[in-house]
C-alpha cells in the first residue's frame, strides 16, 4: 500500500485526470463567455453614454481659449439664436447680442435665420433643479426619517403597521408620470398653489420618500441594539435615547440613502411636468416681488430643459449643442451632489465608528 | 423595608439574612406570548449582598433579572402573568410607576459591553447628562467617583477624551459599570458580565463586585459556577422557568438540598 502511495502520479503512463470532452463541458464554457459577455455589455453601454454626452457636450461647455469655459452657458438664460451673413462672415449672435448689434447699425435690415432655445446658457436650469432638489430632499428628509423611526422604534406589530408597509412598497412602485398626475390633481389644481415649486416640492418628495424611508430604516435598524439597551437602562427616555444613541449613528446610512433620492429628484422630469416646471421663465426664481411669491412660482429644471429642447422646438445643428451641453452639465452636477453625500457620509463614518 | 420573610419560599431553603431585603418576588409568573418562561418564582434579595442566579440556558435566570428594571418592556408580547416584584416594598408593576425612575434606580450591566461610541468621560456621564446634569464640575466629579469605584480610573485618567470603544473588553465593562454607578443606583443588575471576557479581565470585575456590594445590591446572572462560588452570598438556581433551590453559596456548592441542584453544579447536566 505504502509504495504505491510513494509513486508519483506522473511515473503513471495514463494520466487518470485528462481533460474529457464533452457536450456538456462545451455548453459549460459557451455559458460562461455569453455570461461574461453580459457583464461586459453594462461596460459598453456605460461607456457609450457618457462617451457621447461627454464629448459632445464638451464641445458646448468647454472652449479652446481662456477661461476654457463656456462661461455665457452657465451665467445666461436660454435666448434665440441669429445667424446672418455680415460682410462676408456668418454671425451667430443670441438675442441680446443681436439687439445690440441692430441697435448699432440703424437703418440696416439684417435677415437672419432665428432658432429658438439654441444660444444663450442654462443659469435658470441650474439654478431651478438646484431649488427643486434642495427642498424636496428636506421634505422628503423630514417626513422620511419621522416615518422611519416611527416604524422602526415605536411601532408594535399590528394591522395598522401591516398596512403602512403595504402602502410604502405600492407608493415605490408608482410609475414618477403617476406621481406627476397625482401632484397636478392634488397640489396644482385642489390646493391651488399653480404650477409652482412648491407643487413641485411636494411632488417629488412623495416619489423619493418610500426610497428614504426603506432606506432610513435600515439604517436605523443597523444602530446596535445594546446602544439602545444601555441608555435606556440608565433612565433615558425613549425619545432622549433615539436623539443622543440612536439617530446620530443612523445619520451616515441615511444620507446615503438620500443619495439615491437626490439623483432621482434631479433627474425624474415626468413629475414636475405638470406640476413645477415652465418652458421658459423671464426672471430668475429670486426676482420675487414678495417673498411668499418665491415658493408659488414655476421654475425652470434642466431634465425639463434637455425635453424640451430635443423634443418640443424644430431641431437643427445649433439645437444639439445645447442638448448635449444641458445633459453634461446635468451629469456634472448630479455627479457633484453624489460625491457631495459621499464625502460627508465618509466624515461622519470617521467620527462615529462603532 | 426591615420585612423578614415570614413564610420562607417552599422552594427554597429557609434563610437568614442579616441585611433588610431589597428585591422581594411573589409568584411570579412571566410569559413570552403563550410561552411560559418563568413559573411562580418566590425570591428574596437581600440589601448589600450579592446575589448570582445560575441554572442551565433558557432557565429564565436573564428574564427575571430583566424584570427587576422592567427592561422586558421592551419585549414585544411579554407580560406579567400573575404575581408581583416589590423592590424596597413598593410593587414596581403597577400602573403609577414609571420605569423611568426605576431605572435610575435599578442599574444594569449588559452581557456584552456596550460602551456608546463617545468618549470616556461622555460614557460615565450619559446618565447625568439625560437627567439635564450639566454643570461640569459635578460631572467631573461623577467621572472620577465612577471610573475609581469601577477600578477603572488609573488606567483611563489620562485619556478621558479617547473613545470608550478603544478599550480593552475588558476595561469596556469595567466603563459599563462605571456608567451604570455614576447615576448611583441602589442595586445593580449584572447579565453574565463576564462571558465575553478572558479570565484576567474576568478576575477583575469579579474583585470589583465583591467591593461593590460595601454601596450596591448586586444581582449577577451567571453560567460560570466557579464565579457564582467566588464572588456571590447567596446562589439561586434556576431550572426550566422554576427556582427549584436558593441558599448561601456555600450551602449550594458544598450541600445543596434538592436533587437537580446537585446534578447541575457536579456537571451531571446544564
Amino acid at each position: 500500500m505504502e509504495t504505491t502511495l510513494a509513486q508519483p502520479l506522473t511515473s503513471s503512463l495514463v494520466n487518470p485526470f485528462a481533460h474529457r470532452r464533452s457536450l456538456a463541458r462545451l455548453g459549460e464554457g459557451a455559458l460562461r463567455w455569453a455570461i461574461r459577455l453580459g457583464a461586459y455589455a453594462i461596460l459598453l453601454a456605460a461607456a457609450c453614454i457618457f462617451l457621447q454626452i461627454g464629448i459632445k457636450g464638451a464641445q458646448t461647455v468647454f472652449t479652446s481659449h481662456w477661461p476654457f469655459v463656456n462661461v455665457p452657458f452657465f451665467t445666461e438664460k436660454p435666448s434665440t439664436l441669429y445667424v446672418f451673413d455680415w460682410q462676408g462672415q456668418k454671425l451667430e449672435l443670441s438675442d441680446p447680442d443681436f439687439r445690440a448689434f441692430q441697435a448699432g447699425h440703424p437703418g440696416v435690415e439684417i435677415q437672419a435665420e432665428t432658432y429658438a432655445h439654441s444660444a444663450g446658457g442654462i443659469l435658470p436650469c441650474i439654478v431651478g433643479t438646484v431649488l427643486l432638489v434642495v427642498g424636496s430632499m428636506t421634505i422628503a428628509l423630514f417626513l422620511g426619517v419621522a416615518s422611519a423611526i416611527y416604524l422602526s422604534e415605536y411601532s408594535r406589530p399590528s394591522l395598522a403597521l401591516r398596512l403602512i408597509r403595504l402602502a410604502i412598497m405600492n407608493l415605490a412602485g408608482v410609475p414618477s408620470i403617476v406621481f406627476g398626475l397625482f401632484g397636478a390633481a392634488l397640489f396644482v389644481t385642489y390646493f391651488q398653489w399653480n404650477i409652482s415649486l412648491l407643487a413641485g416640492w411636494f411632488t417629488l418628495a412623495f416619489m423619493v420618500l418610500p426610497v428614504v424611508i426603506t432606506s432610513s430604516e435600515e439604517a436605523l435598524k443597523a444602530v446596535p441594539q445594546g446602544f439602545r439597551e444601555g441608555s435606556l437602562a440608565l433612565g433615558a427616555t425613549k425619545w432622549q435615547t433615539i436623539r443622543t444613541n440612536v439617530l446620530p449613528y443612523a445619520i451616515p446610512g441615511i444620507l446615503t440613502s438620500s443619495i439615491l433620492g437626490i439623483a432621482r429628484v434631479a433627474g425624474e422630469t415626468a413629475p414636475i411636468l405638470f406640476t413645477a416646471a415652465y418652458v421658459v421663465r423671464d426672471n430668475y426664481p429670486w426676482q420675487v416681488d414678495k417673498w411668499t411669491d418665491f415658493f408659488f412660482q414655476p421654475v425652470q429644471a434642466l431634465p425639463y430643459h434637455i425635453y424640451v429642447v430635443s423634443s418640443k422646438i424644430p431641431q437643427n445643428a445649433y439645437t444639439e449643442r445645447m442638448q448635449y451641453g444641458t445633459a453634461f452639465v446635468f451629469l456634472g452636477l448630479v455627479l457633484m451632489i453624489s460625491l457631495g453625500s459621499v464625502l460627508l457620509r465618509l466624515r461622519l463614518r470617521n467620527k462615529l465608528k462603532w | 423595608m426591615e420585612e423578614t420573610p415570614t413564610a420562607p419560599p417552599p422552594t427554597a431553603a429557609p434563610l437568614t439574612v442579616p441585611s433588610p431585603t431589597a428585591i422581594e418576588v411573589e409568584k411570579l409568573d412571566f410569559f413570552y406570548g403563550d410561552y411560559h418562561a418563568l413559573h411562580g418564582v418566590d425570591l428574596l434579595i437581600p440589601a448589600h449582598q450579592v446575589t448570582a442566579f445560575i441554572g442551565p440556558s433558557g432557565c429564565g435566570k436573564s428574564t427575571l433579572l430583566r424584570c427587576f428594571n422592567r427592561m422586558n418592556d421592551l419585549v414585544p408580547e411579554s407580560r406579567i402573568g400573575g404575581g408581583s416584584i416589590r423592590i424596597h416594598g413598593a410593587d414596581i408593576n403597577r400602573p403609577n410607576v414609571d420605569p423611568i425612575e426605576l431605572r435610575k434606580r435599578v442599574g444594569m450591566v449588559f452581557q456584552k459591553s456596550n460602551p456608546f461610541p463617545k468618549s470616556i468621560y461622555e460614557n460615565v456621564v450619559y446618565g447625568l447628562r439625560i437627567q439635564g446634569r450639566a454643570k461640569r464640575s459635578e460631572l467631573d466629579a461623577v467621572v472620577e467617583r465612577s471610573l475609581r469605584q469601577a477600578a477603572l480610573w488609573d488606567e483611563v485618567k489620562d485619556r478621558l477624551d479617547e473613545s470608550g470603544l478603544g478599550l480593552s473588553g475588558g476595561q469596556q465593562q469595567r466603563l459599563c459599570i462605571a456608567r451604570a454607578i455614576a447615576v448611583e443606583p441602589e442595586i445593580i443588575l449584572m447579565d453574565e458580565p463576564c462571558s465575553a471576557l478572558d479570565p484576567i479581565a474576568t478576575s477583575k470585575v469579579e474583585e470589583l463586585i465583591f467591593e461593590l456590594k460595601k454601596h450596591y445590591t448586586i444581582v449577577i446572572v451567571t453560567h460560570n459556577m466557579q464565579q457564582a462560588g467566588r464572588c456571590s452570598d447567596l446562589t439561586a438556581f434556576f431550572y426550566l422557568g422554576r427556582l427549584i433551590e436558593m441558599a448561601r453559596t456555600e450551602k449550594i456548592f458544598t450541600n445543596p438540598s434538592v436533587k437537580q441542584t446537585e446534578d447541575y453544579i457536579t456537571g451531571r447536566f446544564g
